[in-house]
């Protein structure tokens, strides 16, 4: 599973919505998600891919999460 | 040690939602939507931190049927006293009629499980037969009222507990980080002619994403230590108390755990967060509607400013 297919399996899974609708593009706010549900992703990331993610502004699209998780990975 | 009972006093004005969009450019829906939270208790120029403090002391001491006079300590946690000094113990202690050694301690939002470790150890050394925990928080007072992220999360309370030597207090275990990046607030200056510090007299500040993942992450943690200390399984605990910070971080301790939500009491929709009052606030309220019974184990678990963490595991 790829880094963007794990994320996007996790969205689906907090927000109960389907994953075929996420696109990487996406921000979170399109996602319908607020605040703490993106810590609450974050934790959730951090849990299953085994990294370490501090929450900033920056982070507004699934792509920058992936690009920094990949970042992390390699 | 054991806890003979609980106490609790509020503020009497109730603060809505709706009337704080009056000068805050939020909405009820946005803040129960996001904390949970529908109203709090705030303190107003008549009411002082003292006398919330001796009213839930005083509760705590007629529920275990004794008199002031029957406590050798008093334990005060607070993170804004009444005065810088002397102590709000000191003040609760006048007010009570109590002639014991009396202090305050601030261990943030955590200061109610703090006090628990130094009464166990007090009580437990032999020094103190009984002793008084009172937890009261002024947290209007030190809020920025400007800022619509943090200043609706927080209500003002006291909660007590009177605690003697005893058993039924399985653990307690206290964690500190210290890190004041992600939550602070500033003490007020005083005019000493030879201080150049540019005034930083900034009320409380809240990362809120940051505090969210340090509160899920250590509760459930430190959730998971007490209990793989007494061997004992979720399931095996009656109630979860956890501080009351906000609506959505209980949810995710307790979907975590994988428990039922009537095992997560919460009084945040009325009192919002009341730092280290919450927990002795919402057990001295479960004490009078009869969901708290002798016998029950429980789970307490708060997190805070420091940053702190504390759990414990009691046989109440």
């Amino acid at each position: 599973m790829t880094t963007f297919e794990t994320i996007a399996k996790l969205i689906a899974e907090t927000k109960d919505m389907d994953v075929s609708g996420i696109k990487p593009e996406n921000t979170f706010a399109d996602l319908g998600l607020d605040s703490l549900d993106v810590a609450e992703l974050v934790m959730n990331m951090e849990d299953e891919l085994g990294v370490t993610i501090e929450i900033s502004p920056a982070l507004k699209t699934v792509q920058d999460v992936v690009t920094l998780v990949d970042e992390q990975k390699k | 040690m054991k806890i003979l009972s609980f106490g609790h006093a509020l503020p009497k004005r109730t603060v809505t939602n709706a009337e704080l969009t009056q000068f805050l450019d939020t909405s009820d829906e946005w803040i129960q939507a996001h904390t949970g939270i529908e109203s709090r208790h705030i303190m107003t120029g008549k009411e002082t931190l003292s006398g919330l403090g001796a009213k839930a002391a005083k509760m705590a001491l007629d529920r275990a049927g004794l008199k002031p006079e029957d406590i050798d300590y008093i334990l005060c946690s607070t993170t804004r006293g009444e005065m810088t000094f002397p102590a709000t113990a000191c003040l609760i202690q006048a007010r009570i009629g109590a002639t014991c050694p009396s202090l305050d301690i601030n261990a943030g939002c955590t200061g109610f499980l703090y006090a628990m470790d130094m009464a166990d150890a007090l009580l437990e050394s032999g020094r103190v037969n009984r002793l008084l925990i009172v937890c009261a928080e002024q947290v209007s007072r030190l809020t920025d009222w400007t800022d619509r992220s943090t200043c609706v999360l927080f209500g003002d309370a006291a909660g007590a507990a009177v605690c003697e030597r005893g058993d039924s207090l399985k653990t307690v275990r206290v964690s500190a980080e210290g890190d004041a990046k992600l939550l602070h607030a500033w003490a007020s200056g005083g005019n000493c002619p030879f201080d150049d510090r540019i005034p930083e007299e900034q009320p409380l500040y809240m990362n809120g994403q940051e505090i969210f993942k340090f509160a899920v992450t250590r509760s459930c943690r430190d959730i998971e230590s007490v209990m793989e200390i007494c061997d004992l399984t979720p399931d095996a605990v009656d109630y979860f108390v956890l501080h009351q910070a906000n609506r959505r971080i209980l949810d995710a301790a307790r979907t975590r755990l994988k428990q039922p939500v009537e095992k997560f009491p919460r009084n945040i929709a009325t009192h919002g967060n009341t730092s280290s009052a919450c927990i002795p606030v919402l057990l001295s309220e479960m004490a009078e509607d009869g969901r708290l019974q002798r016998g029950q184990t429980l789970v307490l678990s708060a997190f805070g400013a420091g940053l702190t963490t504390g759990a414990a595991l009691l046989q109440y």
